[in-house]
């Protein structure tokens, strides 16, 4: 048996090769040579159905050469980065100590600077009805990522067809609304209550499923709430979806101009934005209330149960925890949450269709989650606000965007597997509470 | 009876498709422990190459269809192997020691890049091509006249599927590539200190696992006549479906497992509602994981504390 010269280990791709001109040289050629097979047919050649239904194709072989082109120099580039910036991993040991100490202590103070700020984001751009909308966008997944955390963060449990409870959350109220004229107030509990019933639901079948399998389950559910949603027209209007949802109201207040609106009642002149900053504010209550339940649940015993199942399933058992009622809690908590954050979203937008609720959206959720840190509240608010606001910036990319968003999705993994907050404090601790690095963190089983 | 036989026909047709989708997301799995989420778009890439060689094929001015159609297969699997190659060297390479949630994440943005890079590259319409492959035979006639018909298209994936099933039969079991292979299913350590490359054998994998997923890509194509960029989610979503409900890591159940869900796919439409197809098809992926959690033919996994 002639064993290979070039036995692998993890490092041997890019570890202690020599690193000389040629030798980047090489790989940026072979890089390039890559590029040029991936994209000799996708790029160099367009198609397109012609007038008469039959295909046509033209070549498109300066956009080919410049992509190529495009990776030769960044392959360049990348392998010079890599030579100055040492070996992989080597941005974390770039920080010294003291700037991590300094970073910590401002971390301490970072989640009420952060709180105030938004709490006067209404405040300082009254006027910029871009900045509001956005920041009720952004609002709305914090408070999807802090839901998912429970279930991800906390009890462990892979969920990527989160997107199903928001989407229960939203046709709740839009059909509540609209069939029995029931106000956003009385909605917004039952939507709350109605998801976490399908929480439940689906948590019963999937209680011995683990892993991945538990993934791919949560992930067809997800799909299968949204094939229903589109193909049962008599009741979900089908893709067409509901509209005419009625806007939320002041506890009974509308927010309307004329006679018994909540303007000419206090004696100010009308504006939309007020609804806007009510809208502001009302996500940014039902947020807090997300994280402050979950900082509180994570202090109660069922809080911990969650935790120790996430370390080890087993052990928990043991221990004589119940796992049923451990993880159904954990399901349900979650999705009440994405009821609610559903109920907001389709009295915001005023129409709901099956289209806002795809895959996607549990995807960029659970990236937000998994982005933040896995547990950590303020990583996961850090996440979708970097998430959110990263996804508009690129909003003139159009096509692109969705490219772009794939590509920061595979760089940010390999970037910081853990996430930009990577560490935790946690609930119990002697005699000085210390935060911990997340890697000593179990990801769960489950 | 005759609509029956029509059905479990088409099923059958369609459940080889899933099958070959599905053996390159068991193979994935089996070797490095992880969901594939790109190889659904793996799919729909080999459809849009098969597609595009093909045009360029015809409008030089090849005419003898057994040729076109076999470079266009192998340009297909190709390029498509190349592509399982980048995304397994980019994407999940760097992340192979990292915790388990990673490797899923950069796969699920993977298979977004995947997406839009074709959605972007050859733009959102349908493409439409005229049938290649014609003609075919009546099998039976019935006095209705419901004919129970055979298409020669039917034959050359169901054919082709067979035949590549047994090539891959063959290099998992009896060649040097494929017992590195298992020995890294087995245990990646052990299979390095005895001098498996082991990057290499995981590099191989997703080549062969993408190239198969090519050859469905092109299947599809000549059998559906249309090729569009969205349509690797479901279909990956399908022969995942397949793979689990084999028993995943399971070779012959991934076949077993695409054939099952051809099958209730096709009877659903068939019998139910058209509508409700992917409904059926992941519901039965719930069920049988509540019952049987390993699958048809799968190992039960150990639980080691």
């Amino acid at each position: 048996m002639s064993a290979s010269p070039r036995a692998s280990s993890p490092a041997s791709s890019n570890g202690s090769e020599p690193v000389g001109a040629a030798f980047i040289l090489k790989k940026a050629v072979l890089s390039a040579l890559v590029a040029l097979g991936l994209f000799s047919l996708m790029v160099g050649v367009r198609t397109e159905a012609g007038q008469s239904g039959q295909l046509e194709y033209w070549t498109r072989f300066g956009e080919l050469a410049s992509l190529v082109g495009a990776v030769f120099i960044g392959s360049i580039v990348v392998e010079l980065l890599r030579m100055w910036l040492g070996p992989r991993g080597g941005l974390g040991s770039f920080v010294p100590s003291s700037v991590q100490n300094g970073m910590s202590v401002a971390g301490r103070y970072l989640a009420p600077a952060l709180l105030i700020f938004t709490f006067l984001v209404p405040v300082i751009f009254y006027n910029q009805r871009y900045i509001l909308d956005l920041g009720i966008l952004v609002l709305t997944y914090v408070m999807l990522g802090w839901g998912l955390n429970v279930v991800v963060g906390l009890a462990g449990l892979l969920d990527l067809g989160y997107v199903a409870f928001y989407a229960v959350g939203a046709y709740s109220y839009g059909l509540l609304s609209t069939t029995f004229g029931l106000s956003f107030w009385i909605c917004l509990p039952l939507a709350g209550i109605l998801a976490a019933f399908w929480g439940v639901l689906l948590g019963f079948p999937v209680l011995r499923l683990r892993g991945d399998y538990l993934a791919i389950v949560t992930l067809a559910f997800g799909e299968i709430i949204r094939l229903v949603l589109i193909n049962w027209q008599d009741v979900t209007g089908g893709p067409n979806g509901i509209s005419g949802i009625p806007r939320p109201s002041l506890f009974g207040i509308p927010l309307t101009p004329g006679e018994g609106g909540l303007a000419s009642m206090l004696g100010i002149p009308f504006s939309p934005t007020h609804r806007i900053v009510f809208l502001f504010y009302l996500i940014l209550a039902l947020a807090l209330l997300t994280n402050w339940v979950t900082i509180r649940l994570r202090r109660l015993p069922i809080g911990r149960a969650w935790e120790a199942l996430r370390e080890d399933e087993v052990a928990c058992r043991a221990l004589g925890i119940n796992i049923t009622t451990t993880k159904l809690t954990a399901f349900a908590t979650g999705a009440m949450f994405g009821g609610f954050a559903g109920a907001f979203f389709a009295t915001r937008q005023g129409f709901i269709s099956p289209e806002s609720f795809t895959f996607q959206e549990s995807a960029l959720v659970l990236a937000i989650v998994v982005l933040g840190g896995m547990g950590s509240q303020l990583g996961v608010a850090l996440a979708a606000l970097a998430m959110i606001g990263g996804f508009e910036l690129f909003r003139s990319l159009e096509v692109y965007r969705m490219l772009v968003f794939g590509l920061a999705m595979v760089l940010i993994m390999i970037w910081r597997p853990r996430g930009i907050v990577g560490h935790r404090a946690p609930t119990v601790f002697l005699e000085k509470s210390k935060s911990i690095s997340s890697d000593l963190v179990k990801e769960g089983h489950g | 009876m005759d609509y029956f036989a029509q059905q479990l026909i088409n099923g059958l047709v369609l459940g080889s498709i899933y099958g070959l989708i599905a053996i390159g997301y068991t193979m994935v799995y089996g070797i490095v422990g992880m969901i594939n989420f790109a190889h659904g778009d793996v799919f729909m890439i080999g459809g849009f190459i098969a597609l595009i060689s093909f045009l360029v094929l015809v409008s030089i001015g090849l005419t003898a269809v057994p040729v076109i159609l076999l470079i266009v297969l192998l340009v297909s699997m190709a390029i498509t192997a190349l592509y399982g190659w980048t995304i397994e060297r980019v994407a999940y390479r760097p992340l192979r020691h990292s915790f388990r949630l990673a490797p899923m994440l950069s796969a699920i943005g993977m298979s977004f890049v995947l997406t839009n890079f074709s959605q972007v590259s050859q733009g959102a319409r349908v493409k439409p091509v005229p049938p290649i492959i014609t003609g075919g035979y009546t099998l039976h006639e019935g006095e209705s006249g419901f004919v129970v018909q055979l298409s020669n298209i039917q034959i050359v994936v169901v054919i082709t599927t067979i035949v590549l099933l047994g090539l891959f039969t063959w290099l998992v079991s009896r060649t040097r590539l494929g017992r590195d292979m298992r020995a890294c299913e087995q245990d990646q350590t052990m299979a390095a200190l005895l001098g498996v490359d082991v990057d290499r054998t995981i590099s191989m994998t997703f080549v062969i696992g993408a190239a198969l997923a090519a050859v469905a890509g092109m299947m599809y194509l000549l059998y559906y006549g249309l090729v569009d960029f969205f349509m690797g989610f479901v279909a990956g979503i399908k022969a995942f479906t397949a793979a689990v409900l084999g028993g995943i890591g399971s070779l012959p159940g991934a076949m077993l497992g695409g054939l099952a869900i051809g099958l209730i796919e096709t009877f659903w439409s068939a019998y139910f509602s058209v509508e409700y197809k992917d409904v059926a098809a992941f519901s039965i992926l719930i069920v049988v994981l509540i019952f049987m959690p390993t699958g048809l033919l799968g190992r039960p996994e150990v639980e080691k504390v």
